[in-house]
């Protein structure tokens, strides 16, 4: 029997590494020479640039060059569009996105206008503070609504108005549906912003050596390959001279995706012109304006249901804020649009959004991206519609389920991949039934909850469904090499942050070679060690990499047992191949090794037949046809001081199907950090800005409150596999199945906690003192 | 977010430092846990040109019996000192139960109790708990020593009885007199965080188990805090403190001797929600101390 990998819960092999504090970060990089960077930022909102003066900053000590956007010529270039409109049919859109250093305008706090370079980052901010700009303020546009209004500031003038884009997708007729209906729920709904906080903020280190005329740049991005063709593109040089490294990254979430950030560009553009290393590591505070964030949405939804709870038709219009520029299109409020529809099937859709300019931070896909706020608008109004039809919301959901048999499901809207929104497989009811199960719903119901409220508790239990787009194309790559010494690396071109693909990567190709997981190697996001691939994000890694190395790793099983059958003399299908050999099945005396394979596969003299290639070694591709449909339940019980409206989360459960398992204490790591994020989203994380001068009001973690392992309860984490009919491993994503149906689940329970007053929550980030706002409102109310 | 050029003097001893203190006034500033000066600092909200560190001075850095039960605690103790010392918890049990709510382990290491005296955030509890327990703070500069009664010594927004050219070396906290009782209640997002409201509450009950004296302090109210509650005292001192009593107390603090603002995680209204739910919690629990006459 040869062992097996795929599936087992292997213990990360990146974890020493990291854990002794021996991984490498961008700013762990230390370059002799080395130069670095603090930025004049904007001090306002909105407001005309009337001058810029860096005479004084430019005569401080240490500092060796200032930068304003006309110094910076021809290479001053509005940041590239990322992803493109849909085609689908009714679309406006109004493309705007940054130059690197602002010329006429701020469009918000925090937006670059010099960049300083000096002998170290103390002197560079000393410098930066002493840079004077001349403004002549204008009104901010902040509020979603009021940036509609005739009057309204404009943030790009040449628009003519604040939309940045205007989408109407529709199934069926809903108005048809409407007036079917027995039952029509509808309410206003708002999802506020946070910001993703990893870890590790961002950074960037350009070395350009003059002698053999390469640039290296380190940069915590999510997908170095695009950064790498964009930089050479734009500085006027070959990818062969471009190498652009992400090593270890400390949590990337969607903003470090590509963003061609100004930073970004202009650090290696200095490090060229300068011939001196330069390096930026973005410090907390810049982080909290200069990296994109996401989810405000203000939504007017509806649903149309029968008297006995079938759904009939959803109507959603709602207002994306996309911050002051939109350089990743329209991915966030497409998701959305598209994700609303859940594991439900909705004959009949109408909905239509606007995409609005605010003089805000920069709005692009963060974990989740968008689709935390089209759960929470299904699931809430499903709750509603219980509630008003006095049903159980439990059984309305079942009820409304996509019949297993009903796959692929095609929900005839544009998703974000520009192709029909298709689900490829599911199984739902189990996974209802597994999480009410392993909550205790019938018991928590029946017996101890009647027994907490007797005790004065109030406590409530939650449980709502989501599916999660994933793995989609285009496609990655990967190479699979057994090196002289047995061991196995693999490279790809997707970047990592934390997700364990060193683990799981090797996973897939110790299945296929029968190496065990440790001795396999992976390299991933060093664009010199592979050369084609587009980035982790979208939960694709182990969907679209994954598969890229499953195929190359095949490649090469196939190669060894050639060359093992030729050496062993026997038949190609009698060899397999465990523990670092391949041996004749039956006879394990008859065995040579991969090392000897892999060196007898690179001859350093004599002959070999003609079209041999050298080295155990195979490279491979893979595009899926369309994304893998991921889908869970998260269920939870709380209980809200009634006092102090303080809320402690007792239990919280997901049952989650992302199709094959890798590895499934990897995918509960993925579950477990997703819920955490999910409730700082709903509790603890909101970014509050003062609507009259446009500031940020929280941007340090004194007041943008994340959740802490005290704040965090221990997430029990089941697993269900439909597998995936997209990919030869039946992979799906598993990286945003956390964060995603956290904000409604939190808000069914604590309604249900707080049953005796008959609030709705409607909303979400919510905080005690909202807690007590919306009660106090609810109980004078009535 | 690294901090402006400052000039850096390390003194060992406290004559040291009130000579650098007395040569660069306001232009210097005490270092000590650095928890609230670092941040200040590296967010470029102060300058100070000369930092006087006080973290080489040995003789800031104890917990010494005092005379009448009291203990005596040097400015440079550091919070998690004061935590795990047992005259304290003996002694001042009040202190010992407060300083658990201040921030985490690691900040704890390094805060000093001095330095959140002499910081006098209005969201600290130690200010507080100093005051309802009157305590007193020795304060010296190169030519004079005085003692400074809490009542006194606290100004209001980060302000002190303080000249720049003094230090604060030591404070003095009696015991409570028998047939006390005390409590400390707070609510905070995460713990760890600053409250978004807190109050200590001490009192004293005669042989008639009437309320002799009583003090409730209020700490982020959103105002000028440490707020000493006269009003709500006065409502209480002299009574039964019924359940009744204490409601009217509480009552009288959260509408009479408060006057919160609100700011981005509470409103003034849910401040004086809180002012009331906690002054309650605190005054119930402090009674039942007094007449159980548990100490925990
Ligand atoms: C994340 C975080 C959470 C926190 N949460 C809380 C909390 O919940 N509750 C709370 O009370 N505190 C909290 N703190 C603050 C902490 O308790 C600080 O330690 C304390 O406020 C200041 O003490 P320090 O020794 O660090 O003083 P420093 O920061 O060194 O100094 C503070 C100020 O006092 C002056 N100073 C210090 N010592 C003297 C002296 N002997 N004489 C004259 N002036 C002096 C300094 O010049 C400076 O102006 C928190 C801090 C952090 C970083």
């Amino acid at each position: 029997m040869t062992t097996r990998y795929l599936g087992k819960p292997i213990k990360r092999n990146e974890d020493p590494q990291l854990l002794t504090g021996q991984a490498q970060f961008v700013d762990d990089v230390d370059l002799p020479e080395m130069l670095h960077v603090a930025f004049k930022r904007s001090d306002y909102a909105h407001a005309r640039i009337v001058s810029v003066d860096v005479e004084a900053a430019k005569a401080m000590p240490g500092v060796i060059a200032v930068y304003v956007a006309e110094d910076l010529g021809d290479y001053w270039q509005p940041s590239p569009l990322l992803v493109p409109p849909p085609p689908a049919q009714h679309v406006v859109f109004n493309e705007r996105t940054a130059g690197q250093l602002a010329k006429d305008k701020v469009r918000l706090v925090g937006e670059p206008i010099a960049m300083v370079i000096a002998r170290s980052r103390y002197l560079a901010e000393d410098a930066a503070e002493t840079i004077f700009v001349q403004y002549e303020p204008l009104d901010p546009v902040m509020d979603l609504e009021a940036a509609l209004a005739e009057d309204s500031a404009l943030v790009h003038e040449g628009v003519g108005s604040n939309v940045a884009a205007h989408v109407i997708q529709e199934k069926g007729s809903y108005e048809t549906a409407r007036a079917e209906a027995d039952v029509v729920v509808s309410r206003r709904m708002l999802y506020d912003r946070g910001a993703s906080a990893p870890m590790e903020t961002r950074g960037v280190v350009a070395h350009y050596d003059a002698l053999s005329q390469e640039l290296v740049v380190w940069d915590s991005t999510q997908a170095p390959i695009p950064i790498r063709n964009g930089l050479a593109s734009m500085l006027g040089l070959s990818e062969r001279q471009v190498r652009v490294i992400a090593p270890f990254v400390g949590g990337g979430f969607g903003p470090k995706i590509m963003m061609f950030y100004p930073e970004e560009t202009l650090i290696p553009w200095a490090a060229i012109r300068l011939e001196r290393p330069v390096k930026w590591i973005e410090d907390r505070r810049e982080h909290f304006y200069a990296t994109t964030q996401e989810r405000s949405q203000l939504h007017d939804s509806e649903i149309a249901l029968t008297r006995d709870g079938k759904i009939l038709g959803m109507k959603d219009v709602f207002l994306h804020d996309t911050g002051a520029y939109i350089p990743y299109g329209l991915t966030v409020p497409l998701n959305t649009q598209c994700t609303l529809l859940g594991p439900y099937v909705v004959p009949h859709y109408y909905s239509e959004f606007r995409a609005i300019f605010t003089n805000k931070t920069i709005v692009t896909p963060y974990r989740g991206a968008g689709r935390q706020q089209g759960v929470f608008v299904m699931e809430r109004l499903l709750d509603l519609a219980a509630k008003e039809m006095e049903m159980d919301p439990l059984e309305l959901r079942r009820q409304n389920f996509i019949p297993p048999d009903q796959f692929p499901w095609n929900n005839e809207i544009i998703y974000q991949d520009f192709s029909e929104l298709t689900y490829d497989s599911g199984d739902y009811e189990p996974i209802l039934d597994k999480a009410m199960d392993m909550i205790g719903w019938e018991d928590f119901r029946e017996n101890e909850q009647p027994r907490l409220r007797a005790e004065g508790k109030h406590v409530g239990i939650g449980l709502v469904m989501y599916v999660e787009g994933t793995g989609i194309g285009p496609y990655e790559g990967a190479r699979v090499h057994v090196e002289s010494s047995g061991k196995v690396t693999v490279v790809t071109g997707v970047g990592t942050q934390g997700q364990g693909h060193y683990t799981s990567f090797a996973q897939v190709v110790a299945e296929a070679l029968g190496v065990p997981p440790e001795d396999i190697a992976v390299t991933t996001g060093d664009t010199g060690q592979f050369d084609w691939g587009t980035g982790t994000f979208a939960s694709r890694g182990a969907v679209v990499a994954g598969s890229a190395i499953h195929a190359a790793a095949e490649m090469v099983r196939e190669k060894a047992i050639q060359h093992a059958a030729e050496h062993l003399e026997a038949r190609e299908e009698d060899i397999e191949l465990a523990d670092g050999f391949a041996q004749v099945r039956g006879s394990p005396d008859a065995r040579v090794s991969l090392a000897e394979l892999a060196a007898n596969a690179n001859p350093l003299r004599g002959a070999v037949r003609p079209g041999t290639e050298p080295g155990l070694e195979a490279t491979a591709y893979f595009g899926p046809e369309m994304g893998a449909t991921a889908n869970g339940a998260h269920a939870i019980i709380l209980e809200v001081d009634p006092e102090t409206f303080d809320v402690k989360v007792h239990r919280y459960v997901v049952v989650h199907d992302c199709g094959t398992l890798i590895n499934p204490l990897i995918v509960a790591g993925q579950v477990h950090g997703g819920v955490a994020q999910g409730l700082g989203n709903a509790f603890y994380e909101q970014l509050v800005y003062d609507d009259a001068s446009g500031q940020l009001l929280n941007a340090s973690f004194m007041d943008y409150l994340l959740p802490t392992s005290e704040t965090v309860p221990r997430v029990e984490v089941g697993h269900e596999e439909t597998p995936s009919p997209l990919n030869p491993l039946g992979v799906k994503g598993a990286g945003e199945a956390g964060a995603i149906p956290v904000g409604p689940a939190f808000a069914q329970a604590i309604e249900d906690a707080l049953a005796d007053t008959d609030i709705e929550i409607l909303e979400i980030p919510l905080s005690p003192n909202r807690l007590f706002e919306i009660v106090r409102r609810a109980t004078t109310e009535t | 977010m690294k901090p402006p050029p400052f000039e850096y003097f390390a003194p060992t001893t406290i004559e040291e430092a009130l000579d650098l203190l007395d040569e660069h006034g306001w232009d210097a500033k005490p270092l000590a846990g650095g928890q609230s000066l670092i941040p200040t600092l590296n967010f470029r909200l102060a300058q100070p040109a000369v930092l006087v560190d006080l973290n080489n001075i040995s003789d800031l850095f104890y917990v010494r019996p005092g005379i009448n039960g009291s203990v005596r605690i040097g400015a440079m103790a550091r919070h998690s000192q004061v935590e795990r010392d047992a005259l304290i918890a003996e002694r001042v049990p009040l202190v010992h139960e407060a300083i658990p709510l201040i921030a985490h382990a690691q900040i704890r290491n390094r805060g000093t109790f001095g330095g959140s005296l002499a910081h006098n955030d209005p969201a600290a509890e130690l200010p507080a708990v100093t005051l309802a327990l009157d305590g007193r703070l020795r304060v010296r500069s190169l030519s004079r020593e005085r003692w400074v009664p809490a009542g006194e010594f606290f100004l209001g927004l980060f302000a002190t009885a303080l000249e720049p050219d003094e230090l604060l070396v030591e404070v003095e906290v009696p015991a409570l007199p028998p047939r006390s009782g005390w409590a400390i209640r707070e609510m905070a997002r995460r713990p760890g965080d600053f409250a978004l409201l807190g109050v200590t509450a001490v009192i004293t009950l005669d042989d008639e188990n009437e309320c002799q004296a009583a003090r409730l302090v209020f700490f982020s109210t959103g105002g000028e805090d440490p707020t000493d509650a006269r009003q709500a005292a006065e409502v209480l001192i002299g009574e039964a403190p019924t359940p009744d009593v204490i409601r009217a107390t509480a009552e009288t603090a959260a509408s009479e001797d408060i006057d919160p603002t609100g700011d981005i995680h509470a409103s003034a209204e849910y401040r004086r929600h809180l002012a009331k739910v906690l002054a309650c919690q605190a005054l119930e629990q402090a009674l039942e101390r007094v007449t159980t006459g548990a100490l925990y």
